[in-house]
């Protein structure tokens, strides 16, 4: 009786929690063996009355199966071990490397304690444990920080679990630029509007969105501040404004204008001062986005025939070729460390996403989709974010660099597109 | 030699629609108020035209918000060019088809006419691909109509040409037939 009474409250409050629901929907699909991910064990944390749903391990769990970097051993129904007391040894014989232990206790005021340790099963050694003090809102942040430091201490690489992404979602006629977490959930609305909204991209502090928006009726670039949520015209010339892309600075954008009648890219100061062409043709030129250390533009063009992806210096000069399968590669993207070009490619009528390697201009298809758009790579280079119609819908997805490890982020009833990721 | 043709097409179109536009006010009037409807079945003979424009000479005052449409503005008479208003584009191209000559060198001449009137170009392609890449392609399409106007003399500060890409589709749906449909370039007059 005490205990259904308890239990009430606590099912009330997931069913009031959007993340719960949405969290249900999220699908993880492994293509490939298990070479080469780490085995850990990641126990259930002990659990106070009236702390949201679900459970900590279960969102850290399901961002460390995302990254395809690891793979988790059966630990379901089982009780969660005194945080002082786990026995190491067992999860050894049971091939883990590592395991992680937690507890989270209710604090007076609606708060909780939460603390966990990362433990070395090898050596049999702690090699990392921390304590938070937070409020029930800071449930999901909470989960994705234990889940970089995990990804951290145990691939050399830091995590981005707890970055954000933006997309676009339709409802109707009607469309909505979220910020979301990057695996989806918590996601908030910045912009509303009975007209299109595209191709939205973080500025490198996070700080603010640059989008294209058709309520002028035509495309117009903004640039809008997420914590204020104020915003104004970067790009407004005669003819059509889009592609915004920012350089690694923060101060200046790389955009498509038609103001000299073909689309081309131009650079302009993000308060849309300080206008300058940087590619000249009567071709299209499309889709531009920097380098990481903001040296390089990499853009679509369809000076060859058929669109491509080129590069050229920011300071101008003669683009140069770099995509040759096929006769349709678009949109280009940059992994954050310079290592990796990702695009659009269309391969016997299916789009899909290409990974190229930079070094030796090998390439990869990543994806096993047939209308993949918008790749974006997260912020430490490891996966990549794009959009795909799945069921007739919009839905985002990841996919590992090896394009082993795919999972949906978004529901498959909502309309999603447009990803970008974001700090 | 292209402007005095598209003059003398003006003459023309205007000639055609004010001897025309009784008859057009009257098929509207007809089909749009039921009550019309009725009076047209009481007596009348079906496909007589000539009762049926003097239905619409009995109907002349119920039927002048009807009429006020394109009462005057050639741009609305159905039976002009310049009721044409959306080109359409085989797949990956951007070539103005010959068929859309008439329509084109009508509207330019109207805009040749008319110094103060202003026309944007929206341009508009199917839903395959990148919708930036598609935004540029619909931007070609539109910008192929511009040049078109211009060469009949349509002034610069005149002309806008836009694009929608794929994200204003007419058709919806995901076939051949609704790809073929958003392959457009519409012709939108300012002051509409």
């Amino acid at each position: 009786m005490l205990r259904a009474v308890f239990l009430f409250p606590l099912f009330f409050l997931a069913l009031l929690s959007a993340p719960f629901a949405a969290r249900a929907a999220m699908e993880i699909e492994v293509v490939g063996g298990a070479a080469n991910r780490i085995a850990i064990a990641l126990l259930p944390f002990s659990s106070a009355q009236g702390q949201p749903a679900p459970a900590l391990q279960q969102i850290v769990g399901d961002d460390l199966k995302r990254s395809g970097q690891f793979s988790l051993l059966e630990t379901q129904g089982m009780a969660p071990p005194d945080l002082a007391l786990v026995s190491i040894g067992d999860w050894r014989s049971k091939g883990a490397e590592a395991v992680v232990a937690g507890q989270v206790t209710a604090l007076p005021g609606g708060r909780f304690e939460v603390k966990f340790r990362l433990l070395d099963a090898v050596k049999q050694t702690q090699l990392v444990g921390y304590s938070y003090t937070i409020t029930a809102g800071q449930w999901r942040a909470t989960a994705h920080q234990i889940a970089d430091i995990i990804y951290e201490k145990l691939t050399g690489t830091r995590g981005a679990f707890a970055s954000h992404i933006a997309y676009v979602q339709k409802q109707g006629k009607r469309y909505e630029l979220k910020v979301a977490d990057a695996d989806g959930q918590n996601p908030r609305t910045v912009v509303r509007s009975g007209e299109p909204l595209i191709s939205p991209a973080f500025s490198p502090d996070g700080a603010s969105l640059v989008y294209v928006s058709f309520e002028d009726k035509k495309p117009v670039v903004y640039v809008q501040s997420l914590r204020e949520g104020g915003r104004r015209k970067a790009a407004a010339f005669k003819g059509s404004n889009s592609a915004p892309a920012w350089a690694p600075d923060g101060r200046r954008l790389a955009v498509v204008l038609t103001r000299d009648q073909a689309s081309q890219i131009y650079l302009i100061n993000v308060d849309g001062s300080g206008l300058t062409r940087l590619t000249r043709g009567g071709n299209i030129d499309t889709e531009p986005v920097f380098s990481p250390d903001g040296q390089t533009v990499y853009f679509t063009s369809d000076r060859g025939g058929s669109p491509q992806i080129y590069r050229v210096a920011a300071s101008g000069g003669e683009p140069k070729r770099l995509s040759f399968g096929g006769s349709y590669n678009v949109s280009p993207t940059l992994s954050p460390d310079g290592r990796y070009l990702a695009y659009i490619g269309r391969d016997g009528g299916r789009f899909r996403v290409v990974l190229q390697d930079l070094a030796n201009g090998q390439t990869r298809v990543l994806t096993d989709s047939a209308r993949d758009e918008s790749p974006s790579f997260a912020p430490n280079s490891q996966s990549v974010l794009y959009a795909t119609v799945q069921g007739g819908r919009g839905v985002l997805g990841t996919v590992s660099l090896d394009g082993k490890t795919r999972a949906r982020l978004s529901e498959p009833g909502v309309d999603a597109r447009e990803p970008d990721w974001g700090p | 030699m292209n402007k005095i043709f598209g003059i003398a097409l003006l003459a023309l179109t205007l000639s055609a629609c004010s001897s025309t536009g009784d008859k057009a006010a009257v098929e509207d009037r007809t089909g749009g108020t039921t009550g019309t409807a009725t009076q047209a079945g009481d007596g009348k003979s079906a496909g007589n035209g000539t009762e049926t424009t003097g239905l619409g000479a009995e109907g002349v005052k119920g039927s002048a918000i009807d009429g006020g449409k394109y009462a005057g503005d050639p741009r609305k008479d159905p039976a002009s060019p310049l009721s044409k208003r959306s080109v359409y584009f085989d797949y990956d191209s951007f070539v103005v088809k010959d068929e859309y000559s008439p329509a084109l060198e009508a509207h330019a001449a109207y805009l040749v006419s008319k110094r103060d009137a202003r026309v944007v170009l929206q341009g508009n392609t199917d839903e395959r691909g990148s919708r930036e890449y598609n935004l540029a392609l619909g931007q070609k399409r539109a910008e192929a109509v511009r040049k078109a106007l211009s060469v009949l003399g349509v002034t610069e500060g005149q002309l806008e040409a836009v694009s929608f890409g794929e994200e204003k589709p007419r058709d919806e749906a995901d076939n051949e037939a609704a790809y073929a449909e958003n392959r457009r370039v519409d012709v939108v007059y300012g002051d509409e």
